[in-house]
This record gives structure tokens, sequence and C-alpha cells, in this order.
């Protein structure tokens, strides 16, 4: 029990971290509920069918394709969490400030709940599938140990979402001022980390190998496979051994988004109105 | 800013690096150590492989469980999970001489075993 309860809680965490995140980013916004519970009910069903499927998807790409799959999905979240921030560059003031107009606001926030629920999705999809097998294999299995692994795995999702709440309730004690400064960092950090570990993916895949040595291994200090090390890999994609290419994507999507967000994100008090659709 | 031009601009830009990467991998011909591995019973045969150092290392593995594996090395940075009846496989990159071990992360007290590279 207590192994199953491991191996979903490992799964589950880094999912937890993401949500909470969303969570507190999206606080303010209307009917974020029913998006963000859209987003993980989507993960879920995705988990399902990848899981259902895990054998034909490896066989894609001269049997790269789970890691390809990997790759193209936590891209699909980096441009997700980047038009996000940039979004919320234009129109955060607009949403917080006096001017707004309710309905508006919630037109334009949901557009941007979307893009949210979709990084939930991808967030729950990718380390789902992962438990979705696991958890078959052992009730397929029909030993009687079956029911003992899925009370730990039930234990691991509940302190799954334990994590999310204790990461919700710790970014909303940040006043509400500071608080959009810090999502705007977290959200590029996360963005930087996937697009990083998307990179790594396709060099697993042999689909990238340009500047593929390793810069650096501070494995000894900080082991990405603890649960500091795990929780960073997650929130800012820290890992012991970067390759340069990984370092370089890293960089490139944070200088991406400070740029975005100079280029297409209005200043709070010019008063421009917003460009038609 | 409406959403579908931004969208579009960054999924060109997403498009346009996944491409290149394409391009690049296509171009790659490093030759690498192939390694066969097979899996039954919570089992890795052999349990000890071995592989020259610094070139790249290419593991076959066969799954002959019927369940789900899932190939874990957390010194080679691997994670890969391996469907019931299925072969799947695993690119390494060169590694430093030593003992990397690896495991079935559904069985990880039983299931393991170690690539050793000289």
């Amino acid at each position: 029990m207590i192994a199953a309860l491991i191996i979903v809680f490992r799964e589950v965490f880094e999912a937890g971290l993401i949500v909470g995140i969303v969570l507190a980013v999206t606080r303010t916004v209307p009917h974020r509920n029913a998006w963000i519970a859209g987003g993980v009910l989507g993960g879920v069903l995705a988990a399902c069918v990848v899981a259902v499927f895990a054998g034909a998807l490896s066989n894609l790409f001269a049997g790269m394709g789970q890691e390809v799959f990997n790759a193209a999905i936590l891209a699909l979240a980096v441009v997700m969490l980047t038009w996000h921030n940039v979004w919320m560059a234009r129109h955060g003031a607009e949403l917080a400030g006096e001017l707004r107009e309710a309905g508006r606001a919630v037109v334009e926030g949901s557009k941007s709940l979307l893009a949210l629920a979709i990084v939930v999705g991808v967030a729950v999809l990718r380390e789902g599938s992962e438990v979705v097998l696991f958890l078959y294999g052992v009730l397929a299995g029909g030993n009687d140990s079956g029911l003992s692994v899925a009370l730990g795995g039930i234990a691991g999702m509940v302190l799954g979402a334990l994590v999310c709440m204790l990461t919700y309730f710790g970014l909303v004690k940040i006043p509400t001022r500071a608080l959009f400064t810090t999502t705007t960092v977290l959200i590029a950090l996360l963005a930087a980390g996937m697009a990083a570990q998307s990179a790594a993916f396709l060099e697993k895949a042999n689909w990238l190998t340009a500047l593929d040595n390793v810069v650096w291994d501070s494995g000894w200090l900080l082991s990405d496979s603890s649960l500091l090390g795990k929780a960073l890999h997650t929130l800012i994609g820290y890992t012991d051994q970067p390759t340069a290419m990984q370092v370089v994507v890293y960089l490139a999507i944070l200088a991406a988004t400070f740029a975005l967000m100079r280029l297409y994100g209005t200043p709070a008090k010019a008063g421009a109105p917003a460009p038609a659709e | 800013m409406s959403f579908s031009p931004m969208l579009s601009k960054l999924s060109l830009f997403a498009a346009t690096v996944l491409v290149a990467a394409a391009a690049v991998g296509a171009a790659h011909a490093q030759s690498a150590t192939e390694i066969q591995l097979s899996y039954k019973d919570k089992k890795f045969d052999p349990a000890e492989i071995s592989a020259p150092a610094n070139t790249p290392i290419v593991i076959k593995l066969k799954n002959l469980d019927a369940k789900a594996m899932e190939f874990e090395s957390k010194t080679l940075k691997v994670e890969k999970v391996v469907a019931g009846s299925t072969d799947a496989t695993i690119n390494v990159r060169a590694q430093k001489p030593g003992r990397y071990e690896f495991f079935d992360e559904y069985n990880e007290k039983v299931a393991r075993g170690a690539l050793v590279v000289k």
C-alpha cells in the first residue's frame, strides 16, 4: 500500500503544484472553478485514452512516440502560459480597474481561462496516464493485494490534492498587489521550465542533438529526484544535469515572454482603448 | 490584442522550433551501442548490461509481461512507459564510466538492474 501511495503521489505531485498556481492566478476571475475542473477532468479522460493506447503511441516516430508526444503537449502548455502572461500584461489592469465593463471582462477572462484550463489538462494528462497504467496493471492482476494498492493509490491522490491546496493557500496569502507580479514571474518560470523539459524529451528522441553537452552537474547539491528537487523542477525547471540546449531554450522563453509582454502590454495609465477585434 | 492572432503567432513559433528540431534530428548519424534487454516476471534479463564510455547507447527493451512497466533510471535520466507485451527503444546519451542503476518504477524494490559503463 505504501509503495502504491508513493508511486501515485510522485506522479500527481507536479499536477497538484500546477493546479494550485492556476487557482491562485485566476482567483478573481468569474467561473474559474468550472474551467479548471473542466481542465482536470479533460486531463483525466485524456490520460485514460493515452494509457489505453500506450503501446500504439510508443510505436509512432520509430519508437519515440511517447517522447515526441510529451514534448508536443509541453510545448502547447508553454504557448498557453506565455499567452496568458502576455494577455494579463494587457488586460490585467482593466480586469482589476474600476473602468472594466463587467460583460467584456467575463468574455475576455474566459479566453484566458481556456488557456489555463489547457495547461491544467496537460499537467494532469502527463502524469495521469502513468497512474492509470500502474493502477490498471495491479487491478487487472487480480491478486489479493489489489484492494490495498487501490487504497494506497487513493491516498496518494488525496496527498496530491493537499499539495494543490497548500500551494493555493500559500499564494493567496500574498497581498493582491504583489500577487500579480508574483504569479507573472511564477508563470514565466513555469513556462521556461516546461520548454526546457520539452527540449529534453526531443533530445531523448534524438530529434534534437545540437548543444547536447551537459553544462553542469549539481546532483551532489540537490538531486532532481528528491522531493525539493522535484518541486523546483516543476516550478522553475530545475534539473541537475541540464544540456546547453535546455539552458538556451529556458532563457529564450524567458526573453520571449518579457519581450512579448513589453510589445503587447499596454501601460496601465495610457488609457488607449484596446483595438477592436 | 485578440486571442487568435497572438496565439497563432506563438503556435507558429512553436511549430518552427519543432520543425527545426526534426531537421537537426534527421542529420544525426552518430553510431550508438545497441543493447538488448528483456523484462519478465519483474526481472530484467540480463540484470547487468555494459557499454563503452562516451558513446550514445540504445537500449532495446522487450516487455514480455502482459502488464505495463515503467523503465526508469535516475542517474541516466530515463523514464519510459512500456506497455504490456511490447518493445521499446530507449536512447541514452553518452555516459562517463560508472554504474548506473535502473528499475521498473511500478516494482521498484524487486525489479532492478544496472548498466555498467566502462
